[in-house]
């Protein structure tokens, strides 16, 4: 069953068409992990299936109420976390818990006993009575994503949960998610980092200029880029020659040059590397560095849209 | 849930800042205090007030515009709850709708409330008394409290649309800074230009400051009381619809 389903979402802000008819589904218990640079309808999105903003077109249901006729209903049934860490600094941490699980129609003894869980299950209980305002980065974001857990939410929109942490607390934010999803929690996540797309989701969509431009698992979304890529530093760039002939037979395309690195494509295999070092050793070409790649999103973007995704991230920023 | 008990969740939030915050805590307390004894003893001797002494001329006018600013707090509020993403936490929370808003009107009373006292032990050491009966005395700190509940509603839409609490700082201080100023509040408006007398005679702040004197000191009143009351709840009317209607409709920046 799915958790989220959107179908041709579409929303204009005057000549800016910031979602162009995007389609959407999570299956119950999964990570949909939606990809896609600044500017990209991302946060337009994950807004409507909140609740938050009404769609000009389309429609979208989440864990089977619509959020336009539902949204009140709905409200209870999901947890929402932002790209700042929506928490208030003036209180402590215990306080902020308190509040949002009260908000949520929890009473007051309950609030607190849930608020002391999720305070220990994140790793800030030592840090219950002090203002927000005095957290780090990271403290901050585990306690605005405990605040989405307040009412053990079936479906959880997790908004670009990692910008600006640093890399012990995205690892750290990754394993809670990992942990809520084994626990049968259907998260929506967006991101414009490759890497935590391909480690969360079971399924991703690939989002440029409020459109959905690409769909499928990680492996799937690699595939449309074809094999792997050795690169190989040489010692002698006159060598660049016998390298490529030595490697001819593995090479599924032409071999390029680029900033003294030799790339080949080749079909994905085991043993490749071993290979391609053996071939390279018997032709007497001196080897500085090998080694294989697999195609990273980045180059599925890359693809897809012809531009990087950090291009694209930055021509959005220009835009703004 | 019940609004009531969200709005009453969202006050308590609200005033739970107060002590923690020295800039809230001073505009309640300090500021109020240092107006009374600055105005009295600095301006007090300079200005006449035929038939009355300063203080009692003056208390009613600086209530007025104390409690005028109260609300700041709430702009300012508002608008960095925007800028940090609460609201749109709010707005996503099965919470009533008009709680935000609700709860922010309804801590203002509770400034207030402090305020008014400050100002009124503070006046009453300096020299003020009440020249007037107790049914009277308490319709005008009625009339006081109504008036900011009408001010917190303005606040709120201010820090609404706002940009910044930055920008709700500046339309505070171009809007409502010579509002309240040019009013009845420090002088009495025979004193000014033509053109500014005008204004401050078509002023609420004016009329209000004018019903409060008339309610504490028993200046004549005329038909000061029954307008200042229409002018609090028009306040009202207009800017809790107004505001209503752009937290609705507003997101995150």
């Amino acid at each position: 069953m799915a958790a989220i389903e959107a179908e041709g979402l579409r929303k204009e802000y005057g000549d800016v068409i910031a979602l162009d008819g995007v389609d959407l589904r999570a299956e119950e218990g999964s990570v949909l992990g939606v990809l896609g640079p600044n500017g990209a309808g991302k946060t337009t999105t994950v807004r409507i299936l909140t609740t938050l903003l009404r769609p000009d077109g389309g429609s979208a249901r989440v864990h089977g109420l619509d959020v336009v006729r539902d949204a009140a209903r709905l409200r209870g049934e999901i947890g929402l976390t932002g790209q700042n860490a929506a928490v208030d600094e003036a209180l402590t941490g215990q306080e902020n818990l308190i509040l949002f699980g009260r908000l949520y129609g929890l009473r007051r003894g309950a609030a607190k006993e849930r608020a002391g869980e999720l305070l220990e299950r994140f790793a800030l209980s030592a840090a219950a009575s002090r203002l927000v305002g005095t957290y780090s980065g990271g403290m901050r974001r585990r306690l605005d994503l405990a605040a989405a857990l307040v009412a053990r939410p079936p479906v959880l929109f997790l908004d670009e949960p990692t910008t600006g942490l640093d890399p012990r607390s995205r690892i750290s934010l990754w394993e809670t998610i990992e942990a809520r999803v084994a626990a049968g929690t259907t998260v929506l996540l967006t991101t414009q980092y490759l890497d935590e797309a391909e480690r969360l989701a079971d399924r991703i969509v690939v989002i440029d200029h409020g459109k959905v431009i690409a769909e499928g698992t990680g492996a799937e979304l690699k595939d449309r880029v074809g094999g792997d890529r050795l690169e190989i530093e040489l010692g002698d760039l006159g060598q660049v020659g016998a390298a490529s002939a030595a490697l001819a037979e593995l090479a599924i395309a032409p071999t390029t040059l680029h900033d003294g690195i030799l790339r080949v494509a080749v079909a994905p295999a085991d043993g490749t590397l071993v290979q391609a070092l053996r071939r390279l050793d018997a032709a007497g070409v001196a080897v500085d560095d090998l080694s294989l790649h697999r195609p990273t999103l980045d180059d599925v973007f890359l693809t897809l849209t012809g531009h990087s995704a950090q291009d694209a991230a930055a021509d959005a920023e220009e835009d703004a | 849930m019940s609004a009531v008990g969200d709005a009453l969740l969202m006050a308590q939030r609200n005033l739970r800042r107060i002590p923690r915050n020295p800039d809230l805590l001073v505009g309640v307390t300090f500021q109020p205090v240092m107006f009374v004894v600055l105005f009295t003893y600095v301006f007090g001797g300079a200005i006449k007030t035929p038939g009355f002494d300063y203080i009692d001329f003056f208390l009613p006018g600086i209530v007025i515009q104390m409690i005028s600013f109260t609300g700041y707090a709430t702009a300012l509020g508002i608008s960095d709850d925007l800028r940090k993403g609460l609201i749109d936490r709010f707005r996503s929370l099965p919470m009533s709708r008009s709680a935000v808003l609700a709860g922010r009107t309804l801590s203002d009373v509770g400034m207030n409330v402090i305020a008014l006292a400050t100002m009124l032990i503070c006046g009453f050491v300096v020299g003020f008394g009440f020249n007037s009966t107790p049914g009277k005395i308490a319709a005008g700190v009625g009339l006081v409290l109504l008036f900011g509940y009408a001010m917190s509603w303005v606040y709120c839409f201010v820090g609404l649309i706002a940009s910044s609490p930055e920008s709700a700082s500046a339309m505070i201080t171009v809007v409502i800074f010579p509002l309240s100023f040019v009013s009845s509040a420090y002088v009495p408006t025979d004193s000014m230009p033509k053109v500014l007398r005008a204004i401050a005679n078509a002023n609420p702040i004016t009329t209000i400051v004018d019903a409060l004197r008339s309610l504490w000191v028993g200046t004549p009143a005329g038909t000061d009381i029954a307008f200042a009351v229409l002018w609090c709840v028009g306040i009202i009317a207009v800017f809790s619809v107004l505001a209503t209607a752009k937290y609705r409709s507003t997101v995150a920046r």
